[in-house]
């Protein structure tokens, strides 16, 4: 059995013989149950360098969102040398570590497609060296190219009306949440080690496609954990062996998140389940007196830090549907272990308690695995840091353990992935709203006025007859899917092909689970004009053409989101019916197909490909977000519509029900604990009843109404708010962004 | 019985009537006019909802979960007393499970005779608590500012405190209106003479309801009232002494 020095002080053996964090933190960590009591506050050394990023991140935005861009380097491990936040203050850096050689800095990152690279230097101004053009069109290909040579003229046509829309084919698929615990834990050496075992064993002498893809794949996962280390090195670090103590265990996890942000700009780069292994190791040097409470939660800092300066070069395309420049560094806290024991410490409220010390801020994207069954001081402190910072989301574990078990990560906005153990092909969503626009028109686009899906009989009546309609949209639905999973199957083998994550890859198990990630858009309005459609009486405005261009309803019907079952019980076998079409074809090297309703701020772009629907939402406005329901449907209030949420059943959903709630603080009790007491409240009442997800705001429209006229006002520089499954700063978001997100319900009874 | 309730509203997610969390029914119809009152879509007219006990029972109880051990049904309005058979019924169903009872009330239909009270005491028993607003002491001033006077409205809180019924007193604070320190002195030594006040509150004027006050085509009397400031509210909860309540948070 293999006994490094640097792990004396640790539990358990399994762990030790084999790459497995999860025995490793069972078998040490501490819960915690107390109060937040013992946090201490920033560092001289951290408000020194907040302050200095501060200043970066408001001349950044002043230039228009983007500090600097690189045009001549390409980005790979150890394309450059050591980069900190300010040259002057280095040695306060607890944590080092940067993408490029300068702070905020975006790399140039060809491989997801050249033209995109290209395009996101040019859109802001910068000019790209040609040869990196020539090298990457002439003598070597790229994901992008290698997806739009394959595409069918189906394909492309359906890609441009926007029911199926947001694809990876443009941008890296992201969602692979690498173990970065595993550099920690055991040190480069040993991940090789193990990695040239699995090299060993792979395949038996029979040449198979996936034998030699896999065989090709560990090498290559190899040659990353080396680059790894030279990337270490650069730094001054030696990683080949376990880290030694926290701060070391600290650093050689970041690097490990380090490789893959300068190797993958994928649209969600998640850090992962990080803050109870980190706790141990904090643990271990607290008892040996080592370090001090204030150093502990300094190196918390100065790692949050790293994650608030993860940034990428976007083409404009990408920032209409993804607004607000988001990475996605998503990082969960709490939980409750296999075997019952709460899995919160101190660790987790260090987490939390970066959003008083450095002030509130979208990345991290601070998760909170959720239970009513969590300490209760640590449910309070979390309502708390809700009430004031608008910026963590709360997670159902009570729904997720039995299918991801304790040690999942979350690898996107809501998505749940088993840490070091899977990976995700993740492939945006359908849109099933014009899905039922296109049941009505018979194939043609309500808004190009052209074929796209198939040229079934369209619906000629005067008023819309459920029986009918529902036959219809069954039929184009069933179309849909298939076109949509094809679609799929084919970007995921492009991107294995010319983007393969072999560093993230590195840190996750040879034999893994992959899961084919669907999702859904327009869920509440296809729900509430289904309903209108079955309640009330639909009339159908067509054009000169005969096309069904608007829609009069008259009488009242149930909507979604007033927990009235009729409307809920649409959503419920919508979902079921479009996963069950999804899972009749041939995913992807066999993954598991799984669903999400999670549109992020895509529900604007969506919504304006989309026409009018029967619901009465007008042409080409947003969608809702998400799962939550459509704006003004919400007639008995929040918990009424958190109770339409919740009966969405999580395990037809696995890839996540995203909901977006906002409350006006007065509105939420009279004082500042009876607001805490009341927010965990709703939270253990909602998240009892199943539902998945929920992402709080706390704020009135009117400070929303303010920060919009008044950007440049000092205490809007952080103003941060949720949207559907990660957080932004209100003042990043696109104009658009911000009328949509002032025109969503706010719940304000009082 | 088939009492028919006359509802203006259900809220799922009401938090500041009550303790906790709260489900509140806002029944239809008042005979006060008051003038800073947010909520006059519900004075008169139709009800846009009407339901029997039971099936507002069957609704409320959806939200159990969210109740745990301190929230509950919080019945307000309108003026709740209005419907007094209803919020019977209601209550009863409620308080058979063990739900928590809250009654938001003006007290203006409170009477004391032995027909009404009589009714009273069935609602009594199955109400925990009681809300009361007290608007001003000086008859004179709430008169004015609500068209009625405030005699039967104090009777009610000393016929409350006599059967020892627990409740919570609220004040509206409209500076240059309802801030006068005399009145709030008298209004504070009231309080202390009655039983079982477990909260007394100070609700800060706010300016929400003007815009219904506008679609109802009404002319807005408090026109230039300002919200007060929070100097202004701490002082006025200084003088009703709110921190020495058994529910003060």
């Amino acid at each position: 059995m293999k006994d490094y020095t640097q792990w004396k002080g640790f539990e358990g053996r399994i762990w030790k013989d084999e790459v497995n964090v999860r025995d490793f933190i069972q078998k040490n960590y501490k819960p915690y149950d107390g109060d937040e009591s013992f946090l201490a506050d920033p560092t001289d050394a951290t408000n020194k360098l907040w302050k200095a990023l501060q200043k970066l991140q408001k001349e950044e935005r002043a230039n228009g969102g983007i500090l600097d861009m690189e045009t001549e380097i390409v980005s790979s491990l150890t394309s450059y040398g050591p980069g900190y936040i300010d040259e002057n203050l280095k040695d306060l850096e607890k944590i080092v570590g940067l993408q490029t050689d300068k702070p905020l800095k975006r790399a140039f990152m060809p491989f997801g497609g050249i033209r995109m690279a290209e395009e996101a230097c040019t859109s802001n101004g910068y000019k790209p060296n040609e040869k990196l053009h020539e090298i990457f069109t002439k003598y070597s290909r790229t994901h992008n190219q290698g997806v739009f040579d394959a595409y069918t003229p189906e394909m492309k046509k359906a890609r441009h009306s926007h029911i199926i829309t947001g694809l990876p084919d443009t941008y890296g698929r992201g969602r692979i949440v690498g173990d970065y615990r595993r550099v920690a834990l055991y040190g480069i050496d040993y991940l090789i080690e193990k990695k040239k075992e699995d090299l060993l064993n792979c395949g038996d002498r029979t040449m198979t496609d996936d034998v030699i893809r896999l065989r090709e794949e560990i090498s290559r996962q190899i040659g990353a954990l080396k680059g790894l280390k030279e990337m270490a090195a650069i730094y001054g670090f030696d990683i080949s062996k376990p880290a030694q103590n926290a701060q070391e265990a600290i650093q050689w996890l970041y690097f490990g998140y380090l490789g893959a942000v300068k190797t993958q700009n994928g649209a969600a780069m998640s850090v992962g389940r990080i803050s109870t292994f980190l706790d141990i190791y904090i643990e271990r040097d607290l008892k040996e007196k080592l370090i001090t409470e204030e150093e502990a939660q300094e190196l918390i800092d100065h790692l949050v830090m790293k994650f608030r300066m993860v940034k990428f070069a976007r083409i404009p395309s990408y920032n209409q549907l993804f607004s607000g420049d988001p990475v996605w560094a998503t990082l969960e806290v709490a939980g409750i272990g296999m075997d019952g024991r709460s899995m919160v410490t101190k660790n987790d409220y260090r987490f939390l308690h970066t959003l008083e010390n450095m002030g509130p801020s979208p990345e991290p994207n601070l998760t909170v695995l959720y239970s009513p069954a969590l300490p209760e001081n640590f449910k309070k402190y979390a309502a708390k840091i809700s009430i004031d910072t608008s910026s963590i989301q709360y997670e159902n574990d009570d729904v997720m353990k039995p299918v991801w078990g304790d040690d999942y990560s979350i690898c996107c906005c809501v998505s749940a992935t088993q840490t070091g153990k899977e990976m995700q092909f993740f492939g945006a969503r359908a849109n099933l709203a014009k899905c039922l626009l296109y049941a009505i028109n018979g194939g043609v686009d309500e808004k190009e006025h052209n074929q796209v899906g198939p040229a079934y009989q369209p619906i000629t009546s005067e008023y819309l007859e459920y029986d009918e309609v529902l036959d219809k949209y069954l039929v184009m639905l069933d179309w849909l899917a298939e076109l949509y999973v094809n679609t799929l199957n084919l970007i995921q083998y492009m991107h294995d092909k010319y983007y393969y994550e072999e560093e993230e890859m590195a840190l996750i198990d040879t034999d893994v689970r992959r899961t084919f990630a669907t999702g859904i858009a327009g869920f509440s309005h296809v729900i509430d004009s289904l309903s209108a459609i079955k309640y009330a009486k639909v009339k159908v405005i067509r054009d000169e053409t005969g096309l069904a261009v608007g829609y009069e309803t008259t009488g009242e019907f149930p909507k979604y989101g007033n927990d009235d079952d009729r409307a809920d019980e649409i959503g419920e076998w919508l979902l079921k019916t479009f996963l069950t079409m999804i899972k009749k074809h041939h995913t992807y090297r066999n993954s598991e197909a799984t669903t999400s309703i999670l549109t992020i701020t895509s529900n604007v772009v969506y919504g304006k490909a989309t026409g009018a629907t029967p619901d009465g939402r007008e042409a080409f406005t947003p969608f809702a977000p998400g799962a939550s329901p459509s704006y003004g449907a919400e007639e008995n209030g929040l918990l009424a519509s958190l109770n339409s949420v919740a009966k969405i059943p999580y395990h037809w959903a696995l890839d996540g029900i995203s909901n977006t709630q906002t409350m006006n603080p007065n509105a939420l009790g009279h004082s500042e604990l009876e607001r805490i007491n009341n927010l965990a409240q709703v939270l253990d009442g909602y998240f009892a009843q199943g539902a998945h997800h929920l992402n709080v705001n706390v704020f009135g429209k009117d400070k929303l109404l303010d920060a919009m006229e008044h950007p440049e006002k000092e205490e809007y520089a952080n103003f941060t708010i949720r949207v559907s499954g990660y957080a932004v700063k209100f003042i990043d978001l696109t104009k658009e962004q911000q009328l949509d997100v002032i025109s969503r319900t706010c719940h304000e009874h009082m | 019985m088939n009492t028919i309730g006359k509802i203006n509203k259900l809220e799922s997610f009401g938090l500041v009537d009550g303790p906790g969390v709260r489900y509140v029914v806002f029944l239809q119809g008042c005979a006060m006019k008051c003038k800073y009152c947010h909520n006059p879509e519900t004075w008169t007219g139709q009800a846009k909802l009407e339901m029997t006990p039971e099936q507002l029972y069957e609704k409320a109880i959806r939200y159990k979960n969210y109740w745990r051990d301190n929230g509950g049904i919080t019945v307000s309005g309108g003026e709740a007393l209005l419907q007094l058979d209803f919020i019977i019924e209601f209550f009863k169903l409620a308080h058979s499970s063990g739900i928590h009872t809250a009654l938001d009330t003006s007290g203006n239909p409170f009477r004391m005779d032995k027909e009404y009270l009589k009714e009273f005491d069935k609602l009594m028993d199955v109400t925990d608590l009681f809300i009361l607003d007290l608007k001003v002491m000086d008859n004179k001033l709430h008169e004015e500012l609500t068209s009625k006077s405030n005699k039967n409205i104090l009777e009610m809180a000393q016929y409350l405190s006599e059967n020892n019924k627990k409740m919570w007193i609220r004040h509206v604070l409209v500076p240059n209106l309802t801030d006068d320190k005399k009145d709030l002195k008298i209004m504070h030594e009231f309080i202390k003479s009655l039983n079982n006040v477990m909260r007394v509150e100070i609700l800060p004027y706010h300016t929400l309801g003007v815009a219904k006050w506008e679609q109802l085509g009404r002319k807005y009397p408090l026109e230039g009232y300002e919200v007060p400031t929070k100097e202004q509210i701490r002082e006025a909860e200084q003088i009703l002494e709110v921190d020495t309540y058994p529910d003060y948070m």
